[in-house]
């Protein structure tokens, strides 16, 4: 009886984190809708996408040794097409081992600092970075599902009152410009959604590639707010929060935006 | 580890065109930014690239910092024979980078 009563909250719950998402699954739509031609065509033919340079570096690190343990990924992950096949699109992502919500480039670290026990890196590094695309590229055209209730509740329920706060001089929540004015014009831009589904994603703007965390804090520099640092823990409970809004979506990493 | 991407049609048909695309991940430092402290960054681009095909030059550029980071060169090619591409490279901080590609003629 009790058990019936508990599956019954849980769909209830759930039912109601449903209705919540600020934007209809039916509406959702990735930021590569909003790009121009040429930013969609770069994205779409692997030969012309920069990214699938830094998944080239990442399956060659895949296979490479590293630290003092002397180990390479595929040691304890074997082969990553099988292993990793659609495991990008579960994070972020509660760790029991860490005891916190951690996204993908996180979670290489801590394995990189871990099981290779090799010297500590930003999740920003390059080396990082190429891992993080080389194990998104496994979860390509999977749909984004997070788990956001159990140990995720305090990080999801942080980056929704993150994304919904007014930040910066200019004074503006996520929620303002990326629920409430998506499609429309900014200047020359159009207003995406700002759905993760590309990241790590090359930035042309960047001339490179860069995690979620990244364009996040460039987000919050042209509102002219304080940025936090690239491994804060709010940058990853945003992430989370992103993940959820973006249910269903699948994942194009890496993708390719302006 | 080579850090590029090359693209060939395989097999390519005797005696026709056909397109060389080559990715190489380099930052194509311009030489004229600053970093945080306000120090200049030094210039590193990719200087000269040179193709050879079954080791006769068959394509060749000098870039400078006119040209983006990740370079992306496209050219195209006529083969009578099956062979190999050769790519080779070096920038301004003196690092060479290659890489190689077979190509198959039908």
């Amino acid at each position: 009886m009790s058990r019936a009563l508990s599956v019954f909250v849980v769909l209830c719950a759930s039912a109601a984190l449903a209705q919540e998402r600020p934007i209809p699954p039916s509406a959702l739509r990735s930021g590569i809708e909003f790009a121009g031609a040429d930013v969609r065509a770069m994205q779409a033919d692997d030969a012309s996408n920069p990214g699938m340079l830094w998944v080239s570096r990442g399956e060659q690190l895949w296979a490479a040794a590293a630290g003092a343990a002397d180990r390479n990924c595929a040691s304890c992950h074997g082969d990553a097409s099988v292993a990793m096949r659609g495991v990008a699109a579960h994070y972020p992502k509660f760790d029991a081992a860490l005891g916190r919500v951690v996204d993908l480039p996180a979670r290489i670290e801590a394995c990189r600092r871990g099981s290779q026990r090799a010297p500590a890196q930003s999740t920003e590094a390059d080396d990082v970075l190429a891992l993080t695309a080389w194990v998104a590229y496994q979860a390509r055209g999977v749909p984004i599902a997070v788990a956001v209730d159990g140990p995720a509740r305090g990080a999801f329920e942080r980056g929704r009152a993150f994304y919904g706060e007014r930040h910066g001089q200019m004074n503006l929540a996520c929620t303002q410009c990326h629920d409430q004015n998506w499609g429309k014009r900014l200047l020359v831009e159009t207003i995406s959604q700002g759905q993760p589904t590309a990241f790590p994603a090359y930035r042309l703007e960047w001339q490179g590639l860069g995690s979620l965390g990244r364009r996040i804090r460039a987000c919050l520099f042209g509102v002219r707010a304080q940025m936090p640092p690239p491994d804060a823990p709010e940058l990853t409970d945003v992430a989370l929060y992103l993940a959820w809004r973006a249910q269903g979506l699948p994942l194009e990493a890496p993708g390719v935006r302006r | 580890m080579p850090d590029a991407r090359i693209s060939i049609p395989t097999p390519v048909k005797r005696d026709e065109p056909f397109e060389v695309r080559i990715q190489i991940r380099h930052p194509m430092e311009t030489g004229y930014r600053t970093d945080d402290t306000g120090k200049a960054i030094a210039r590193n681009v990719i200087r000269t690239f040179a193709c050879r095909y079954n080791g006769q030059p068959v394509f060749s550029a000098q870039m400078s910092s006119g040209i983006a980071a990740n370079p992306h060169l496209r050219f195209f090619l006529t083969a009578t024979d099956s062979g190999e591409l050769t790519f080779e490279w070096q920038d301004d901080a003196g690092t060479r980078g290659s890489d190689r590609a077979a190509v198959t003629v039908a």
